[in-house]
């Protein structure tokens, strides 16, 4: 039934984004991968999975901020059709309390990835006006440090900003692309910082792309 | 409205199958022959649109079998996704939003509904004059100043081109033309086929002998050689279809030539607007033909003519020509 109604919605979401899709240097693959894309539309992560071949769908799970899609219609469509994974928001919680959220998020993720699974994020933690790619969080390096072995591929989306801006809640529909671009390729010891640059720089190269 | 698939029906849409079957065998016959790699390139995109054009008829077909409701749900569908391909090339900004959603999701259903009715006086002003005056309000107030005019006349014409003008395609279902009762369909099947065709032979005729360029800041393919050569053949098969047409022979070569020059000028206007967008076509939707804007520019143009003038003559009889 969630894979489903997870079906329809892409479905939709592709009719109102008619998104069309490259991978460059990179191709559709049942490894473990985490996606990381820059965010400006509530649609990203639905458009980002209903452009992943079928197979892979039931295998990726979107991570998504959990004060906005934890009630009503919206966690039915997050959590039982998509199998989202909520987390906290940084900025949302209190000063004393980060670290352990911060945490919490963490084993979040890694419990999410498990085996088998493959994420999406979106790291900037908040979305942005569809010209600039915002810095990012640092929880996709802790992602990293832990599960190294994991294929972290950066993905650009252009034009989804258009459908569903920001504080708006019916869609228009507009052409839109997605660029999956190669994975990420870091040393052992990267430090925090070179991690985020990489991460950073991946996703804006693939906008001209 | 309504309409039977009739004897000539059933011999025009023959007439397509076998036109298209004979495209495929020569775009086969070709793909084996050449050699060249530029010539190669050029003679997979004919059979991409070959293939194309296979899909793009048997959609048409299923519609009309359906019937008028099936007309109008395709074409206004086509508007829809002409309007997306529209919005997406051209810049809108984010106080645009609701005025869009409502171009969408509104003033476009309206349309298609009014056609669908038969309710000729709303149909023929509810974009020209009520989205007209709709589109400027909305954005008012929406609050945003910056490019203001700009970006009202911007949706207006996406809305007059994407939606208004092409309605007037399926339109002709509710002419009900005294003595052709019924069989208003195949007037709609006459302007596709003339309009296409008119593209199609411009195409081959440009790729044959095409030298002299019209408007070289435009487009470097439309040529005078391809511009008389594709008008004149899509006037001489237009002009025998008559049988199937409300028409004289005389009147069908007109008729036909009205539609494949506007045709021209509906490609050339609409390559106008990609061309200062900076891109080749509006999307890519149809394979090797674009989006489908690319593929309507021609229908957007003359598809109003078409209808205004059978309808002058053969239904309103109007004063001008009939004294």
């Amino acid at each position: 039934m969630s894979a489903l109604s997870a079906s329809i919605i892409a479905a939709c979401a592709r009719g109102l984004a008619g998104p069309s899709v490259r991978w460059v240097n990179c191709r559709p693959a049942t490894r473990q991968r985490v996606y990381f894309a820059n965010h400006t539309s509530h649609l990203d992560f639905v458009v980002l999975w209903s452009v992943l071949p079928r197979k892979l769908r039931s295998l990726t799970r979107p991570v998504a901020a959990k004060d906005y899609w934890n009630s009503g219609l919206r966690k039915r469509i997050a959590v039982n059709a998509f199998h989202a994974v909520l987390v906290e928001r940084g900025s949302k919680t209190a000063e004393g309390d980060r670290t352990a959220a911060a945490r919490n998020t963490l084993d979040l993720l890694l419990e999410a990835l498990g085996t088998e699974n493959s994420l999406i994020v979106f790291p900037e933690g908040t979305r942005g006006n569809g010209l600039e790619v915002g810095p990012f969080k640092s929880g996709i390096y802790y992602l990293w440090s832990r599960r190294p072995d994991v294929q972290f591929v950066p993905v650009y989306l252009s034009n989804l900003n258009r459908i569903l801006p920001k504080g708006e809640f019916l869609p228009v529909p507009v052409i839109s692309r997605v660029v999956f671009g190669p994975p990420l390729k870091l040393e052992k010891d990267e430090t925090k910082e070179s991690f985020l640059e990489k991460a950073h720089a991946a996703v804006c190269a693939l906008r001209e792309a | 409205m309504n309409f039977k698939v009739d004897h000539q029906m059933f011999l025009i849409l023959n007439g397509v199958v076998g036109g298209l079957v004979a495209a495929s065998l020569v775009g086969f016959a070709l793909s084996r022959s050449v050699k060249s790699e530029d010539r190669k390139a050029t003679i997979d995109n004919l059979n991409a649109r070959i293939r194309a054009w296979w899909i793009m008829i048997g959609i048409f077909s299923i519609s009309f079998v359906i019937g008028p409701a099936g007309s109008m749900l395709l074409f206004g569908f086509v508007s829809l996704l002409a309007l997306r391909e529209y919005i997406s090339l051209i810049s809108t900004t984010r106080a645009d939003h609701r005025t869009l959603f409502w171009s969408f999701f509104v003033f476009t259903p309206l349309q298609y509904w009014f056609w669908y009715k038969g309710w000729y006086g709303l149909a023929i002003i509810l974009i020209p004059v009520y989205a007209f005056l709709f589109v400027p309000i909305r954005l008012a107030l929406a609050g945003e100043t910056a490019g203001f005019l700009d970006r009202a006349a911007r949706i207006q014409w996406g809305l007059m081109v994407c939606v208004y003008c092409i309605s007037y395609a399926p339109a002709l279902l509710t002419l009900n033309i005294p003595g052709y009762q019924r069989q208003d369909a195949k007037l709609l099947l006459f302007l596709m086929i003339v309009a296409q065709l008119s593209d199609v032979f411009q195409y081959i005729w440009g790729k044959l002998i095409g030298k002299r360029k019209i408007v070289p800041g435009i487009s470097p393919n439309k040529t005078w050689e391809g511009f008389i050569g594709g008008v004149a053949t899509a006037v001489a098969l237009g002009m025998s279809l008559w049988w199937m047409t409300p028409f004289t022979p005389l009147q069908a070569l007109l008729m036909s030539l009205a539609v494949a020059l506007m045709g021209f000028a509906g490609g050339l206007t609409m390559s106008a607007i990609k061309r200062d967008r900076g891109v080749k076509d509006f999307g890519s939707t149809i394979e090797g033909h674009g989006g489908i804007l690319d593929r309507m520019d021609s229908i957007c143009f003359s598809a109003p003519l078409f209808f205004h003038i059978t309808r002058w003559i053969f239904v309103a009889q109007h004063p001008l020509l009939f004294r």
